[in-house]
């Protein structure tokens, strides 16, 4: 059986990414404390959206494990974008 | 015994995944149900997001990043066969979890103090706003704590398997099936704290 094609990620992967996740989880405190109004909301959560890209890639593996994995999960983002959107445009239209 | 067992890494992998995908769609649930509460009462919303604490909350969020990080470490670790600084590094990630439960605590303490939290008289005083603003942050936060909770039981499980030597640098497929779910609580939180503490 081919368990494992045992892919080493190096440690300085990581703290890079981590540095990272923290520069853009400060820049999004500060956005959001200064006033932005309707764009604050989108600011807040296209960062969130770009560290979980990097969480999901890095920290879990994605982009070096079996594409199905990733695919998997493009879907099931889809579909949870798919049911917020419908959902919203119902009660933003009532 | 046979010396052969049968494993099947990507497998087990699988099924991770595909449980991970069940708590993707149950959270996914809850932010709906939050973003329609925040439609209909914004101004609510928005008096009440002021009174979390940006700073504990940034806090947490940079503890758990940095426990994603030590957990992710320790699988190339003991891919290395360094086995010591694995464990320390699944040390350090505990360490965080319970550190991030702390604040939680002190958090959610002020709040009680304050007759803040779900079926108070105080915050029915408030008005409808409050109530749901409250009722889903501790719904939600008081969830994904416990999700810390497991996380961090499954994680211990996990490093007395690295002690006695069953996981090891040929075998780790459960340290990663555990680092996943961690990702998976630390990605909660990702969007859980700007929805709730920067988004006012």
């Amino acid at each position: 059986m081919e368990n494992e094609k045992n892919h080493i990620i190096p440690y300085r992967t990581f703290l890079y990414v981590l540095a990272l996740l923290i520069v853009l989880t400060l820049t999004s405190v500060t956005l959001t404390q200064i006033s932005l109004g309707a764009f604050t909301v989108a600011a807040a959560l296209i960062i969130a959206g770009i560290k979980s890209t990097f969480v999901l890639a890095i920290f879990m593996h994605l982009k070096f494990e079996n594409k199905m994995f990733s695919r998997a999960v493009v879907g099931v983002i889809l579909l949870l974008a798919a049911v917020i959107t419908i959902t919203l445009l119902d009660y933003l239209n009532r | 015994m046979a010396a052969e067992t049968h494993r099947d890494d990507l497998a087990s992998k699988t099924g991770m995944w595909l449980f991970l995908f069940t708590e993707m769609l149950f959270f996914a649930g809850l932010f709906v149900v939050y973003s329609v509460y925040r439609f209909r009462n914004p101004e609510a919303f928005h008096l009440a997001a002021k009174e979390l604490s940006v700073p504990i909350g940034t806090i947490n969020t940079i503890i758990l990043l940095i426990s994603s990080t030590t957990i992710a470490m320790s699988i190339t670790a003991l891919q290395k066969k360094n086995k010591k600084f694995a464990l320390l590094l699944i040390g350090i990630t505990i360490f965080l979890g319970i550190a991030f439960l702390v604040n939680k605590y002190f958090e959610w303490g002020e709040h009680i103090k304050e007759h803040i939290y779900p079926g108070s008289p105080v915050l029915a005083l408030r008005g409808q706003g409050d109530v749901l603003f409250y009722g889903l942050y501790f719904f939600m936060t008081g969830l994904h704590a416990l999700h810390i909770i497991i996380g961090l039981v499954f994680i211990g499980f996990i490093a007395a398997k690295i002690v006695k030597n069953k996981i090891d640098s040929e075998s780790f497929v459960l340290l990663e099936n555990s680092g996943l779910y961690w990702h998976l609580v630390d990605l909660i939180w990702i969007f859980l704290f700007p929805l709730f503490y920067l988004i006012t």
